[in-house]
């Protein structure tokens, strides 16, 4: 344990150093941009020891802090951190440094103004996965929409504004249903500490009532067929630096709301609404799949594509219902559960990459439009390579990570129900057919064109940003078991918790 | 039981400081020339200081004073009035530092609109601290008649004097059938004390007479606060009136008007809960309703504040109808974090507007981000706030009432509640947007004077720190009941 709020630091540091980014404004640019950096250097470092001293052996929430907040209420600020919830903080750090690299060359106005958002939302979200408390979750979750809003719609593409405008109140909607459902829980328990929820005995009806509030929080977030038409239009319109954060972190957090929220506090309506998730799953799968294979604009096909993968998610931490209905053990069931978290990370490096990937180009001829491009592998052969890797990676190859997640989730899905597992296999087939379609349009064959030929090569700071990912994506396929370690205490004792009844 | 005592009067020492005070000021004004007139509103400003002095002298410390009847009943000295009066001269002195350089600029700046204005806030205090239907009543008038003049004083605009006659037309409509109401009361129960009306209620049945006496004074009440289907004045006199103006009449009223529905549906009425909080129920959905949905068609950047002052007219009703202390303290958090959002968001449309510009069309906030980011952060602050985004205060307002509304078993009010508010957030979204992802069409800088720079400041940050720190205010809020 530590002597120091560490979780704290991880989610003030950044947002000071957002509001110094601010402060020193766009016309002591070098210093803010070096502040920004040193901001996100340090809070990634200082994550690193949360890896280091976290106990393996124990489901119980580690690094606690506990400051009363609203004591009128009863409410808390109240952190602390678990196998499910320490795996995507780190997400969150490495990426937001990336992001931040990612800015020198590919932003030129109001830079200060950019760094400060992303370092704010960085501390947010870090506040999403440490919150223990249910309205300081809602606030975290709630208040990252700001910084989020700001930056597609400043610095976004040409139809930014309808893509923000639609990104924020769909998000929006599907929160305050949660926050009424937050709101009727904490009433009956007297207590809005998230793990006090978890106790609380419900009826099937509220359970039911209380699950189809979460789940249109969670699932517009994550985001699931057929709440995911968003996305797309985000995620084009988006910078680089939003795209990433978008779909590395952001969709996580629905899932991540489904692992800390929706299964644990309604278990019973999660078993009886199980269908309904697994088939809109697989719905996301194939259907959302197909639909990517037809995409015109490759950050549009990263997002299908995203979507697609997020449906492994869901698969994955709703077939434990399936599981239980037919067998009693539960080691199938913790093979999906430990599928989807292992997905998420995987999604989190591989999306990240591929829309990094598309940043380099698009920086260099301002074009998303595949059309555009052909041959890149003559004129750009490192970032060619890197680019396969990632595409690979996308579409599930054994030795990268895309690859662990998704044969976890088919394993788990064997035990439930043939026709499950087959389905969603399907998805090896359509992710290799959209990924490797779009490496041979894009990377191999002839130059396309004049722009394609004067094309340089990425430089140090581009490489260093691929090169980080494809280390990560890479060895979390090779050996992934450290990552499986660092969650399996809790996800054991969270199927324990959702096999037992609440009613 | 008739006697009176000189000590009787040290409670009501705020309203006889206002009281001369005003009347000082009006002979001020008369006597002083017109380079020296800068000091009628730090005469002002000094009332109100000397008025919180007075208020806050008894208390000490976290616990709630004793209430207090005086002046044989009409007048009531409780902690909620207390903590009501002392934000009524927070949002009235914050007026006077916004209004002063709008005024100066169009040639408004006489010591009538100062009067005018510590005679409204001497109404509202009577209205807060009101013990019987009559004093309730005066308190009332001597506010909205000073309103109706204020809106006219620019007498030279013929839209502010159409707001003006507009107003005062459906003002007194209201008032009349306030007072058509309490006469009612009066003869269902025999009284014009609250106190003994809440009595009367009690211990006898349901009469005929008592029911129509509570609609009209919900009726009454809806007017006054501009809740839907009574609302038809709010719009129109935000509008016409000079801004100063509506800052005020957009603020601090709402505090005197929950005190007014307090006073008259808990203090005297809550025997008929059953029978209002139905009312109340019906009212806040239309006002959710049309409030949010209407928004989103103005360009009028005036009509659109009005619009959503609506719609969070309705929320405070979510909170006073579930008719519970926690309701009540919901609604009063609201109530008070709303004056302070409004008159941020009007001091924002003060900042922008200049001399014969008065910046009140959206498209005139375009690009404000590029021409002063601290004040278009401000705004951004204060938008988030009345939407009600975390982590800005005017979430917790919302949280509140929400909370008090699925306490009071209306769960299905609550989710129509907070579907109306995704609704409503896209005007408040449309207005940054305008602010941050377009272009200016005029490069020229935004420079407030130094005192409204520094209060707008206050007034936007004001919106985070209480939304990061909400508990004292909310332990505040819930001392008063």
């Amino acid at each position: 344990m530590m002597d120091w709020p560490i979780l704290s630091v991880l989610i003030w540091l950044p947002i000071v150093g957002g509001v110094a980014v601010l402060m020193l404004g766009e016309k002591r640019l070098e210093l803010a941009r070096w502040t920004g950096l040193a901001a996100a250097v340090a809070t990634f470092v200082l994550s690193l020891p949360l890896f280091q001293a976290f106990d393996r052996g124990t489901p119980n929430m580690q690094f606690q802090e506990l400051v009363p907040w609203i004591e009128t209420f009863n409410l808390n600020y109240h952190l602390g951190v678990d196998g499910l919830s320490l795996p995507l903080i780190l997400l969150t750090t490495f990426i937001s440094v990336l992001v931040i690299v990612g800015a020198w060359g590919a932003i030129n106005q109001r830079v200060a103004q950019y760094l400060a958002a992303f370092l704010i939302l960085e501390g947010l979200m870090v506040g999403v996965f440490c919150a223990l408390d249910a309205f300081l979750f809602y606030v975290f979750f709630e208040a990252m929409l700001i910084p989020m809003f700001l930056i597609i719609g400043i610095w976004g593409g040409p139809n930014r504004v309808y893509a923000t405008i639609k990104f924020f109140l769909y998000t929006f909607l599907g929160s305050v249903f949660m926050l009424v459902a937050l709101i009727y829980l904490y009433l009956n328990a007297d207590s809005a500490a998230i793990l006090d929820l978890h106790q609380l005995p419900l009826g099937l009806t509220e359970q039911i009532w209380i699950f189809i509030a979460f789940l249109l929080a969670f699932a517009v977030k994550i985001p699931m067929f057929p709440v995911h038409t968003w996305l797309p239009d985000a995620h084009v319109e988006a910078p680089t630096g939003g795209s990433v954060i978008l779909a590395a972190i952001m969709l996580k957090i629905g899932g991540y709301g489904f692992v800390r929220f929706s299964l644990p506090i309604t278990p019973d309506a999660s078993l009886t609404l199980d269908w309904l998730l697994i088939g809109l799953s697989l719905v996301a799968v194939v259907y959302v799949g197909l639909v990517a294979l037809v995409q015109q604009d490759m950050k549009k096909l990263i997002a299908y594509s995203s979507i697609s993968h997020m449906g492994f998610v869901t698969l994955g931490l709703f077939i434990a219902f399936a599981i239980f209905a037919r067998t009693d053990g539960t080691s199938g069931a913790a093979l999906g559960v430990e599928g989807a978290m292992v997905q998420m990370m995987s999604h989190g490096f591989v999306s990240a990459a591929l829309f990094f990937c598309v940043g380099v180009m698009y920086d260099r001829i301002h074009s998303r439009q595949i059309a555009d491009y052909g041959g890149v592998v003559n004129t750009m052969p490192w970032f060619a390579a890197f680019m396969v890797l990632f595409a690979m990676a996308n579409c599930g190859l054994p030795g990268t990570s895309g690859f662990v997640g998704e044969f976890m989730v088919i394993l788990a899905s064997f035990q439930a129900n043939f026709w499950y597992a087959a389905l969603a296999g399907l998805t090896l087939i359509l992710g290799a057919a959209y990924s490797l379609w779009l490496v041979k349009r894009v990377i191999f064959g002839d130059i396309a064109n004049d722009k394609v030929a004067k094309l340089k090569d990425i430089n140090f700071r581009e490489g260093l940003t691929l090169g980080a990912l494809a280390v990560a994506v890479l060895g979390f396929g090779i050996w992934p078991q450290p990552l499986v370690d660092l969650m399996h205490a809790s996800v054991d004792n969270l199927l324990t918790h959702i096999a037992q009844s609440k009613i | 039981m008739n006697t009176f005592d000189v000590l009787e009067l040290v409670p009501l020492m705020p309203e006889i400081i206002v009281l001369t005070m005003a009347s000082i000021v009006l002979l001020v004004d008369l006597y002083i020339s017109p380079q020296r007139r800068g000091i009628i509103q730090i005469l002002s400003l000094a009332t109100l200081v000397l008025a919180a002095l007075a208020t806050l002298r008894l208390h000490t410390g976290e616990t709630a004073i004793e209430t207090q009847r005086l002046m044989n009943g009409t007048f009531v000295r409780d902690q909620m009035g207390d903590v009501l009066k002392v934000f009524v001269y927070l949002t009235v002195g914050i007026v006077f530092v916004y209004a002063k350089t709008y005024l100066r600029d169009r040639n408004l700046y006489k010591g009538e609109f100062f009067v005018l204005c510590l005679f409204g806030t001497l109404g509202m205090m009577v209205m807060i601290s009101a013990g019987s239907l009559l004093s309730l009543y005066l308190g009332l008038e001597l506010l909205a008649l000073s309103t109706y003049a204020l809106v006219a004083l620019d007498r030279n605009n013929p839209l502010a004097s159409e707001s003006a006659m507009k107003y005062f037309v459906l003002g007194a409509l209201a008032s009349g059938m306030l007072l058509y109401g309490m006469s009612m009361i009066y003869g269902a129960t025999g009284s014009l004390d609250l106190a003994t009306i809440r009595e009367q209620v009690a211990s006898s049945a349901d009469s005929v007479v008592l029911g129509f006496g509570l609609v009209f004074i919900v009726v009454g009440l809806a007017f006054k606060f501009g809740a839907v289907p009574f609302h038809m004045w709010v719009p129109d006199v935000y509008q016409g009136s000079p801004t100063a103006v509506t800052l005020f009449l957009g603020t601090a009223p709402k505090l005197a008007a929950f005190a007014l529905a307090i006073r008259l549906l808990d203090n005297g009425l809550i025997g008929q809960l059953g029978n209002w909080q139905l009312m109340l129920v019906m009212l806040a959905i239309a006002s959710l309703a049309i409030g949010n949905i209407v928004a989103i068609a103005q360009t009028n950047i005036k009509r659109m504040l009005a619009y959503s002052t609506i719609s969070h007219v309705g929320f405070m009703f979510l909170g006073i109808l579930a008719g519970t202390d926690e309701g009540y303290e919901a609604a009063m958090f609201y109530a008070i974090v709303y004056a302070l959002m409004a008159a941020g968001a009007f001091g924002v449309v003060i900042l922008m507007s200049r001399a014969g510009f008065e910046a009140e069309e959206l498209e005139d906030y375009k690009g404000l981000s590029q021409r002063n980011p601290w004040y278009a952060l401000m705004m951004l602050m204060l938008l988030a706030s009345l939407a009600g985004f975390p982590p800005f205060v005017g979430f917790f307002a919302k949280l509140q009432v929400v909370k008090a509304a699925v306490g009071a078993d209306l769960a299905w009010l609550a989710v129509v509640a907070v579907a109306f508010a995704v609704l409503g957030a896209f005007y408040y979204l449309r207005l940054i947007k305008l602010m941050y992802m377009d272009e200016p069409e005029t490069s020229e800088p935004v420079q407030p004077a130094a005192d409204l720079g520094a209060v707008l400041s206050l007034n936007g940050l004001a919106q985070l720190v209480l939304g990061i720190f909400p508990g004292p205010l909310i332990a505040i809020c819930a001392a008063a009941f």
